[in-house]
């Protein structure tokens, strides 16, 4: 069967009530066979929660661990393996596919417009790729050594064949490859799609924010995700084929993995986080009641942070001795320049709005607080001799930890905002309100005493450690705090099954700005059967609501006499 | 088409600035390597974007008053449905997995990501209008 692809026009009406018309297999084979962006951004989001649930479970193992100084809950070796799985499930398999295959895959093509992804078989592939990869990956506890056991970054030489013996390394290794190119996939796809599917008068400087954090993440993914490909392959042929790249034995230099896993490893954090940034910056302004501050100066920033995210991988590498440490120190404490211009503008937008405290609402708020202490304790990191302090110890944890776990918040409050749109229906605020203050808290009770811990001295990935009380003590909040965000991703489960198919969505439940609003819920075969004239970055509100005229830029609105409270 | 061909170039010259910068200030290879090869992922689309837009008139979605009518029509033809990407996945999975089991999981996987290959290009040639 082939669809051909048409842009909707105005005179196109949707037959009798509204339905889909697309009539393609359904079940097992709908799963197998599709190309819908749609069906395969749902998928996407089902595998990466799981592999969130899979993720979270390994954290609770480890935090579990170190309760006490000489835990017995798993042996050293499982520990080790728990700690490496637990950061290549969370970065590989979970943030990284979620941020730009998961809501990303679903929203973006609805947002421009557009009928579909541009590749849409390719698009199906990437998600392909990324399942194969994250049972590859996980398939290694399977195997009679045990799953790779070298930390997430899988450093040289631990991670060549006398160090780390045993297939679990090498489907770890696989794993990579295949979800690094499922990756390269969805980062052609998204910016083919962005750059040729735009609707007819949604210019560049006109599409939201979300979608050009989309368009820049693709970028940086086509830039970051071949060089870890050909490092992976160089690290097989280390192990497998005699090769001494990185084995100093052979002539071969153990760093250049290093720089060459950085490389990617940077940027795959501004991969991870400007995803969810633009999901922070389209629900703000809604729920705020107004149009986001700074639109420019935001797009402004994504570029920047993307463009200076190449300059900055060694700082993960300033106590080898071995790089240019100023260079690497200014280009890194430059990228709080256009991070604070966007936690700016999220509070310039919050600012005088008419604040709607939803769940999405109050996540995207907690995503801001939690990224800004992330944020902060990076800059910290930045400075050499700060970093000497505190390399390989619990503040780095922490640091990392509050920044993903504010992507967490981020991924959330997506979403509790498209799940209506993706399902037709809402979930339960109630039980949502409860999920943020558990998830909330939980976040900064589990972060705040690992700051601590590493300012004295607590290296990272111990199974065991000193008999100290007060880092035992410290430990023990830690855990509670992990506990605490447990229990949230379970009441987000309780919450689905809750919910399931109760709170009618409608179209546009939260009287919300862009295209995807503006379609019915969950949206036909090809999105649309209509669509609104497009004369400003929010469409939609511009076609509910007349009575605001869009004002071009460059002019200025007249104050209203009096700000009225609906 | 000139908004991208200005992003894409943009990072190029910026990536060319923040290489030469680095590889004279550091002399180190691997970082000035793959900085070079950034640029070059900067400019070869980007130069490619600027000529089309030097010869091409507006399109619709970068004109500001366009209308949605002038957009209609047929974008492309594309199949609704398809087998090939997953066969096509399990074909890559196979050609991984050979690294784990050995050599010779390589034709089950070759072969699967062949036929997948040709099955696609078929069905893309049947695909209809364009």
């Amino acid at each position: 069967m082939t669809d051909v692809l048409e842009r909707p026009v105005d005179a196109h009406v949707p037959d009798d009530h509204g339905h889909d018309e697309h009539h393609g297999p359904t079940g097992i084979l709908k799963w197998l066979t599709t190309t819908d962006h749609k069906v395969i951004g749902l998928s996407y989001t089902v595998t990466a929660v799981i592999m969130l649930v899979i993720g979270g479970l390994f954290a609770e193992i480890i935090r579990g661990q170190l309760t006490t100084p000489n835990g017995s809950l798993v042996s050293l070796a499982q520990y080790n393996e728990l700690f490496t799985m637990h950061g290549s499930v969370m970065i590989y398999l979970f943030a990284g596919p979620f941020a730009f295959g998961a809501l990303a895959n679903f929203v973006v093509p609805i947002q421009i417009g557009a009928p579909d992804m541009a590749y849409p078989r390719l698009n199906a592939l990437s998600y392909w790729l990324y399942l194969t990869g994250s049972i590859t990956m996980l398939s290694g506890f399977f195997t009679a050594g045990g799953a790779a056991n070298f930390g997430w970054v899988g450093y040289a030489p631990l991670s060549n064949s006398l160090n780390t013996p045993g297939s679990g390394a090498d489907l770890w290794i696989g794993g990579l490859l295949l979800t690094g190119f499922s990756a390269i996939f969805t980062g052609v796809n998204l910016s083919a799609t962005i750059f040729y599917l735009r609707a007819p008068g949604m210019t560049m400087f006109r599409m939201p924010i979300f979608t050009w954090n989309l368009l820049v993440t693709a970028i940086l993914i086509l830039l970051a995700f071949p060089v870890l490909t050909a490092g992976l392959i160089m690290l097989y042929c280390d192990r497998h084929f005699g090769t001494h790249i990185f084995s100093v034995a052979g002539g071969g230099v153990p760093v250049l993995w290093q720089h060459i896993f950085w490389f990617w490893g940077h940027p795959e954090v501004y991969i991870l986080a400007l995803p969810f940034f633009g999901m922070v910056t389209e629900i703000i302004p809604v729920f705020s009641k107004k149009p986001v501050f700074g639109y420019k100066g935001m797009i402004f920033a994504t570029i920047s942070i993307a463009a200076l995210s190449l300059g900055v991988w060694a700082h993960h590498m300033f106590t080898t001795g071995v790089v240019l440490l100023p260079f690497f120190s200014i280009m890194s404490l430059l990228i709080a320049v256009p991070t604070g211009i966007k936690i700016f503008n999220w509070i310039g937008t919050m600012w005088r709005g008419e604040i709607w405290f939803s769940t999405a609402m109050l996540m995207s708020i907690g995503f801001v607080v939690t990224f800004l202490i992330g944020g902060l304790t990076g800059i910290y990191l930045a400075s050499p001799p700060l970093d000497f302090f505190t390399h390989d110890t619990y503040f780095v944890v922490a640091h990392f930890h509050s920044v993903v776990m504010a992507l967490v918040l981020g991924g959330m409050a997506g979403l509790y905002y498209w799940g209506p749109k993706i399902t037709g229906y809402l979930l339960n605020e109630t039980i949502g309100k409860f999920q943020f203050w558990l998830l909330f808290l939980g976040t900064q009770v589990f972060t705040f005493p690992q700051y601590l811990l590493g300012l004295q001295g607590m290296p990272r990935r111990m199974a065991v450690y000193p008999h100290d009380p007060q880092w035992q003590n410290l430990n023990i909040w830690s855990s509670i705090g992990a506990a605490m965000i447990g229990i949230s991703t379970l009441l987000f489960v309780i919450n689905i099954m809750v919910s399931w198919k109760k709170y009618p969505a409608g179209d546009n439940p939260w009287d919300a700005h862009t295209l995807e609003w503006f379609t019915t819920s969950p949206p036909p075969h090809h999105n649309f059967y209509r669509l609104p004239q497009i004369r400003s970055e929010r469409p939609t509100w511009d076609y509910n609501h007349p009575e605001h005229l869009a004002i071009a830029h460059g002019e200025h609105a007249t104050e209203p006499e009096k700000v009225t409270s609906a | 088409m000139k908004v991208e061909a200005k992003l894409l170039l943009g990072l190029g010259l910026f990536f060319g600035a923040m290489c030469a910068v680095y590889w004279t200030w550091s002399l180190e290879n691997a970082g000035g390597v793959m900085m070079f090869a950034a640029m070059l992922l900067g400019f070869l689309p980007g130069s490619y974007y600027w000529w089309w837009s030097r010869r091409m008139k507006a399109r619709p979605e970068d004109d500001a008053n366009a209308t949605q009518s002038e957009g209609a029509g047929v974008v492309g033809s594309f199949p609704g449905t398809s087998i090939w990407p997953f066969m096509l996945g399990m074909g890559a999975f196979f050609v991984v997995l050979a690294l784990v089991f050995g050599i010779w999981f390589l034709v089950p996987g070759l072969a699967l990501a062949l036929w997948a290959m040709l099955g696609g290009t078929a069905e893309g040639r049947r695909g209809g209008k364009v």
